[in-house]
């Protein structure tokens, strides 16, 4: 009994904390590259809309989960767009331009959502793969071989995002623009340009991170789907120091606890589920907080615009 | 490829800042082969026009030619396609990369994917071997001293195929040793054809590596020539406009009461690795006592733990036979200490704050300015026209920001308000770092007063001759350890140099 609800509270947090990494590693991108993006939020929430929009006047035939997807990365990239010419272009205060992103966000896909949908409505989406073998495997089976398609392709995007980081030219100078503007430009390297790429890239996997939420995880839309897992990605990325590999462990860590505090509700177990609801923030603050600061490795110039022809 | 670079012309070049005119209409010219020297205080418009060469600010008015034909150099980038490389005052270096990557950066800025650390790799051992500069490729950048960064920015600009450098201020950071290193290499150089404009207020550097002058005034030519037409005195009243000396020190009949002790004092860095390593060092009543060392071998951090900003963590400092170690920075004020803080603009001032309330800014509590708590605005604005008149301060008025003040002068509302309290012991951490020879001659005048009312001073800097000249006995520290102490009278420039570089006896000079 005791094993079974532990393989059942970790097969549940798979699927849970992909959310978390793949608005992560776009918020990675363009946190490197010194532009942080509160708007995560309302972009995954205008993507989770789009996306569920596209299946359902498909009427989930075939392919229309993967155009919803589609269609939300692309809203996703052009609300990442507006972020950074607001910010980057415009140098515009990045949290006041991210809140009102996040409000602009929340706004269109509640108000899209009624004219169009209006009450709860419930689409196919992507369902669960039925791997043959794999998934008879006692214990691993359930923990890594009954989930969507998405899972393990999140899965890749995590190497190859550490790839495209630290082992290409552009990695390079994503690094150099959020840490030495200057230095970078004096390099020859396009600050203004490396920053818009890589809000675009955080808006796009905002975007795609939104239409999992609809399409692989709840199959509905309601309004404030998100429920704040933007925000908490924006946290996980200091988290997890910048690194692919460090956000995914803070997206496994997080969605743990709180797949463990639904399954203390699903089970029934004697213990105030307000409390056990906390648990997963509580964690990723107390983490946070001895988790300690990451001054090198961090983008010092997060959060600063950056004006070539400021004397400083 | 980048151009090979035969001439260089810059014709009526005119830039304006708001409210400045950092340029006015400059004429330039530079061979191949050449080393222009720049001359100018600060403010002149030297940095300017070579961020007009770069690529990094735009002129308002005039033209650049090279070769003979007229260019736009709209971006570093393009500077660099010409053949161009600079070596900023400030490095130019991100921190978090590797000595490699950084390279890899300049190479690469172009390419999207394609990254060959191999042939980055070949291209530093190349140039590093032709060049005999030493450096570590896979080292990351904020491990390395300042020297060794600027070596890395020289292999970074040669690896673009630079053959005109323009260096800006690039001995600030050196030892005497390393800048004679420096010279001969930049002289090499120039003999393999490369064009070198080199940016300097120290004459006696300027003397020994240049063939030309160009003298910039307030952002005007005023000299453009031969290195050796003119003293090095000569250059300094072109620069200033007005004839400067500086004063020295007098000699005084030395005081035996220490006022400020250091026992046995150990305290870590920022990077937490040990600063300072079993310091000792006394400081008597009416002596200015020089600290001279390479930047990074602790000056910092005894500064900081003098006055309470950094914990102690083994020894004692006492001030007046009263402990003082890691007590808070108000009590040791209170106490008797001044602070001038290497950082003037951030640590010195609240940039954003008036000139008055600068001035107040470690007596807001004192009852002669506020009375349950609210400040007496009159009082104070009358305290503050005073030191501003008896400072000379240039500013528009006393509730003007210190952030749109110049340099010189903001170091001018600093000493104001550290004299004017009166304090028993003054720690000076490079406070002519920066400053122009006018502004530069006023602090030293006032350090020189401070030390004839008896205050014990503590005079940080790294230029040896404002030690010889100020100080009565000069103190040398190298990785957070006092090697020596010598009579300023009997310092001579070498020894200085090889101490602060580390070798304290004559075997190991030898060697």
């Amino acid at each position: 009994m005791l094993s079974e609800i532990i393989i059942g509270i970790i097969a549940a947090a798979i699927p849970l904390s992909i959310t978390f990494v793949l608005v992560g590693i776009g918020e990675m991108f363009n946190q490197r590259a010194g532009v942080f993006n509160l708007g995560a939020e309302g972009i995954m929430m205008v993507g989770a809309f789009l996306g569920f929009y596209v299946e359902y006047i498909m009427k989930s035939g075939p392919g229309s989960s993967f155009l919803g997807m589609i269609a939300a990365i692309a809203v996703g990239s052009l609300m990442g767009a507006v972020m950074a010419v607001t910010c980057v272009n415009f140098k515009a205060e990045q949290g006041i331009a991210g809140i009102a992103l996040f409000m602009l966000g929340w706004g269109v896909a509640g108000m899209l959502f009624r004219v169009y949908i209006g009450g709860t409505t419930s689409i196919v989406g992507l369902k669960a793969l039925d791997i043959p073998f794999l998934n008879s495997i006692p214990v691993l089976g359930a923990i890594l071989f009954s989930h969507n398609i998405m899972v393990y392709i999140t899965l890749v995007i995590i190497p190859l995002s550490w790839y495209l980081l630290n082992r290409t030219a552009w990695g390079l100078k994503v690094k150099a623009v959020g840490t030495a503007p200057r230095a970078a430009d004096t390099m020859g390297v396009k600050v203004d340009r490396i920053r818009f790429q890589c809000v675009v890239i955080g808006g796009a996997m905002a975007g795609l991170a939104g239409a999992y939420l609809s399409i692989c995880q709840t199959h509905i839309y309601a309004d404030n789907i998100t429920a704040g897992r933007g925000f908490i990605a924006v946290a996980l990325v200091y988290f997890g120091k910048w690194k692919p590999t460090g956000i995914l462990w803070g997206a496994l860590l997080f969605s743990l606890a709180h797949s463990f505090q639904r399954s203390i509700q699903v089970y029934g177990i004697d213990f105030p589920y307000e409390i056990a609801v906390m648990f997963p923030y509580i964690l990723v603050i107390a983490v946070l907080a001895i988790s300690g600061s990451s001054r090198i490795m961090a983008p010092t110039m997060l959060g600063r615009p950056y004006y070539r022809e400021q004397r400083d | 490829m980048s151009l090979d670079i035969q001439n260089l012309e810059f014709r009526s070049i005119s830039k304006r800042f708001p409210g400045v005119l950092a340029c006015d209409n400059v004429n330039l010219k530079l061979r191949k082969g050449e080393i222009l020297a720049l001359l100018g205080e600060n403010g002149a418009g030297k940095t300017t026009l070579m961020n007009i060469l770069y690529g990094l600010y735009q002129p308002d008015e005039g033209e650049i030619l090279i070769n003979g034909r007229q260019v736009s150099i709209d971006s570093p980038q393009k500077a660099g396609e010409m053949g161009i490389g600079m070596v900023h005052q400030h490095f130019m270096l991100v921190p978090n990369l590797t000595v490699k990557e950084n390279v890899a950066l300049c190479m690469y800025n172009d390419s999207f994917f394609e990254l060959d650390h191999k042939a980055v790799n070949a291209k530093i051992r190349e140039i590093s071997e032709r060049h005999t500069i030493k450096i570590d490729p896979d080292s990351y950048i904020w491990k390395l001293s300042v020297g060794e960064q600027q070596r890395v920015e020289l292999i970074k600009s040669l690896s673009l195929g630079a053959n005109l450098l323009i260096l800006d201020e690039p001995t600030a950071v050196l030892t005497p040793q390393e800048t004679e290193e420096l010279i001969n290499l930049l002289k090499e150089m120039a003999a393999g054809g490369c064009s070198i404009i080199f940016i300097s207020h120290k004459l006696n550097e300027v003397k020994a590596v240049s063939n030309l002058i160009a003298v910039l005034r307030d952002g005007r030519l005023v000299y453009h020539g031969n290195t050796n037409d003119h003293s090095t005195d000569e250059l300094a009243t072109l620069m200033a406009g007005r004839s400067i000396s500086l004063p020295v020190a007098k000699e005084k009949q030395p005081s035996d009461e220490i006022v400020l002790e250091l026992q046995n004092v150990s305290a870590m860095s920022d990077r937490d690795t040990p600063a300072l390593n079993k310091l000792n060092l006394s400081i008597h009543r009416g002596e200015i006592l020089g600290l001279a060392g390479v930047s990074g071998n602790g000056q910092t951090e005894l500064a900081e733990v003098i006055n309470g900003l950094r914990e102690v963590t083994e020894g004692k400092i006492l001030l007046d036979n009263e402990e003082i170690s890691n007590r808070s920075p108000q009590k040791i004020i209170n106490k008797g200490m001044g602070y001038i803080p290497a950082d003037r603009l951030h640590e010195g001032t609240v940039s954003s704050f008036s000139v008055k309330e600068n001035i107040i800014l470690k007596d807001y509590a004192n009852p002669s300015f506020s009375k349950a708590t609210f400040l007496l605005n009159k009082t104070i604005s009358d305290y503050s026209e005073e030191l501003v008149s008896k400072f000379n301060i240039k500013t528009p008025g006393i509730e003007t920001t210190c952030a749109s003040l110049s340099g010189g002068n903001i170091q001018k509302v600093i000493l104001s308000r550290e004299i004017t309290r009166n304090p028993k012991v003054l720690v000076a951490v490079y406070p002519t770092r920066g400053l122009d020879l006018g502004a530069a001659e006023f602090v030293h005048s006032k350090l020189l007063e401070a030390r004839d009312n008896d205050k014990a001073v503590l005079l940080v800097s790294e230029e040896l001759e404002e030690l010889m000249n100020l100080s009565d006995r000069i103190a040398v520290i190298y990785e957070g350890k006092i090697l020596k102490i010598i009579p300023a009278k009997e310092a001579e420039k070498s020894e200085l140099g090889l101490l602060m570089a580390g070798v304290h006896n004559e075997a190991q000079a030898i060697q």
